[in-house]
């Protein structure tokens, strides 16, 4: 099983980026959830998202104790030591941040390293305003670069789908994200072939 | 992107959102309903949809639960198919007309998302909210996924209208309510054969007028409840042949297990533990012959509650006892409450519980509390 943080600030699409990887994992036959974390959502304010992908049908709910993976959709939290304290071991961080990834995944032992400047390349194609960019479509290029487990092309159309409006630019930002994504170590195959 | 009409019509929804569709499947004719987290997007999604005209019902907006339910009432009454959703303190609020719609033997059907009593304030997953509502002659369906809550409103409304008597379908706070799964929003034309329109025999109407709750001598009053009973009795009967129906129309069955006691067993069993699984959907009317004859299988129960009735225990432990008392080879039961105001429950302490419960040396505790951190030792 996929489990999968996503960590953000209200307003940034945390939510909606968490719903989008399930849409998308549904679109090829995977059993899925998607979920906050069990509170109240304010804009501005930290927030954390979650997601279960597997082969199998998932019995285990409630919040994800031990996720795989990490996407951070605020580039702030880059500076918080205790990020990836609950993250398994060798999973891979997937940041919003301007910085290459090796000027800074040895603050994650242990962990793979992804870089992509989403609040720029959400400017770049107009997605929300200078000041609160809306970064999701962007992580979801780059995530899913790092952590094949859907092609990216059922990517695109769960952007598309889920997107709250502009479709075509959610959808461009992923793709571009998804090719100029710096990764620090080399994106491996997630399920194993059947 | 729309999917041709021949692809499996399946979306990625909220618990939340499953009760909204459940509700259009279903063809309401009435919404009344006043938001509270967490089962404000039930309602808001059912107000865009009365808006937007894809589903042709009066939505009532109104100043508070009680009155909430008091237009579902006489909506019922007039012979409309009623459907309202709440929570926690909002359920409490309706509480004296919960009485008078199961007792005018109205067939409203109500999403209820499970939530913490206050104080101290808390918007989290408890079902003390529902349970507390035991005796009010309501139907109570307790749902383990988002399939299974939307599936429940179609099938709540067909057993409600037989038997006359209002129904519940029950929800965990965000583990249901919030969190975005597959759900199979069937055809149209498959639920309209299972649920045909709201034909009742007696209703409000200016040129047949009657009167209906009015004073009742002790004799008819004492008789009527008997009625109540005998239909909550017959309801069981009526959701047996709702599910079979269900399953024959839309290829799903009730029988399903789903939840972190499922992948607890799982682990379990691979453990060399002889484990099982027990869930208990149907709440009013209780099983109580369906428990009878699976309960002998097993050697100890262990009982969940996500609730409690203070000074008795967890509320389910004390229903599976009173319904198993006097029965040859009846298990052990051994009730645990835990999570109570969303605090986790994890397959790990579902592990743990079920370990504990085939080791102890008995199980008289009337009550073992799980998940206690520092347990405090004064209670003033």
């Amino acid at each position: 099983m996929l489990e999968i943080r996503l960590n953000g600030r209200g307003g940034q699409g945390t939510m909606v980026a968490a719903k989008i990887l399930a849409v998308a994992a549904a679109r090829e036959g995977l059993h899925v959830q998607a979920f906050p974390e069990f509170g109240v959502e304010r804009r501005g304010a930290s927030v954390c998202a979650y997601v279960r992908i597997a082969r199998q049908p998932i019995y285990e709910r409630g919040r994800i104790l031990r996720p795989g993976h990490l996407m951070v959709l605020d580039p702030v939290l880059l500076d918080r030591p205790d990020l990836a304290q609950n993250v398994g071991a060798g999973g891979w961080i997937v940041m919003n941040t301007r910085l290459a990834p090796e000027a800074w995944r040895a603050r994650f032992d242990g962990f793979k390293a992804a870089a992509i400047d989403a609040n720029a390349l959400a400017i770049e194609h107009r997605l929300g305003s200078r000041f609160a960019p809306f970064v999701n479509s962007v992580m979801l290029g780059a995530f899913v670069r790092a952590v094949p487990f859907v092609a990216c092309d059922t990517l695109c159309a769960a952007i598309r789908e889920n997107s709250p409006a502009k479709p075509d630019a959610n959808v461009a930002a992923a793709l571009q994200a998804y090719r100029d994504v710096r990764l620090a170590a080399a994106a491996e195959a997630v399920w194993a072939t059947r | 992107m729309a999917g041709p009409a021949t692809a499996p019509q399946t979306e990625v929804m909220m618990g939340n959102h499953a009760l909204s569709h459940g509700a259009l499947r279903s063809r309401v004719q009435v919404i009344a309903a006043y938001p509270i987290t967490p089962q404000t997007q039930v309602v808001e999604l059912l107000s865009e949809m009365c808006a937007s005209g894809r589903l042709a019902a009066e939505y009532i907006k109104v100043e508070s639960e009680h009155s909430a339910m008091a237009a579902c009432i006489g909506a019922a009454a007039a012979g409309a198919r009623s459907f309202t959703a709440t929570s926690s303190q909002g359920l409490a609020l309706m509480h004296e007309l919960l009485h008078w719609a199961a007792g005018s033997r109205l067939p409203v059907v109500m999403g209820n998302i499970n939530r913490a009593m206050g104080p101290p304030w808390n918007i989290w997953d408890d079902q003390t909210d529902s349970l507390a509502q035991r005796d009010t002659g309501w139907m109570q369906i307790y749902c383990a996924d988002n399939q299974e809550v939307l599936d429940s409103v179609p099938i709540a409304f067909r057993v409600a209208e037989r038997v006359m008597l209002p129904c519940m379908i029950v929800l965990d706070a965000f583990i249901l309510s919030h969190t975005a799964e597959i759900v199979d929003v069937r055809s149209q034309a498959a639920v309209d054969a299972f649920l045909p329109p709201y034909a009742p025999r007696w209703r409000l109407d200016v040129a047949d007028p009657r009167t209906f709750g009015a004073l009742t001598e002790p004799e008819p009053y004492y008789r009527l409840r008997f009625m109540l009973e005998g239909a909550m009795q017959e309801a069981l009967t009526h959701f047996d042949e709702a599910h079979a129906d269900f399953a024959a129309a839309c290829g799903r069955r009730y029988d399903a297990l789903a939840g972190n006691a499922r992948a607890a067993v799982d682990r379990l069993r691979e453990e060399g533990l002889a484990a099982g699984l027990l869930r208990i959907r149907l709440f009013r009317p209780f099983p109580v012959a369906r428990l009878r004859a699976l309960a002998t299988r097993a050697r100890r129960l262990c009982v969940l509650d996500r609730n409690i009735s203070f000074g008795a225990g967890g509320i389910f432990a004390q229903e599976i006892r009173s319904a198993l008392y006097g029965l040859p080879g009846a298990p052990e039961i051994r009730g645990h409450v835990a999570g109570l105001g969303g605090a986790e429950v994890t397959t790990d302490m579902f592990c743990d519980m079920a370990r504990e419960t085939a080791r102890a040396s008995s199980c008289a505790d009337l009550v073992v509390w799980k998940g206690l951190r520092d347990a405090p030792q004064h209670s003033a």
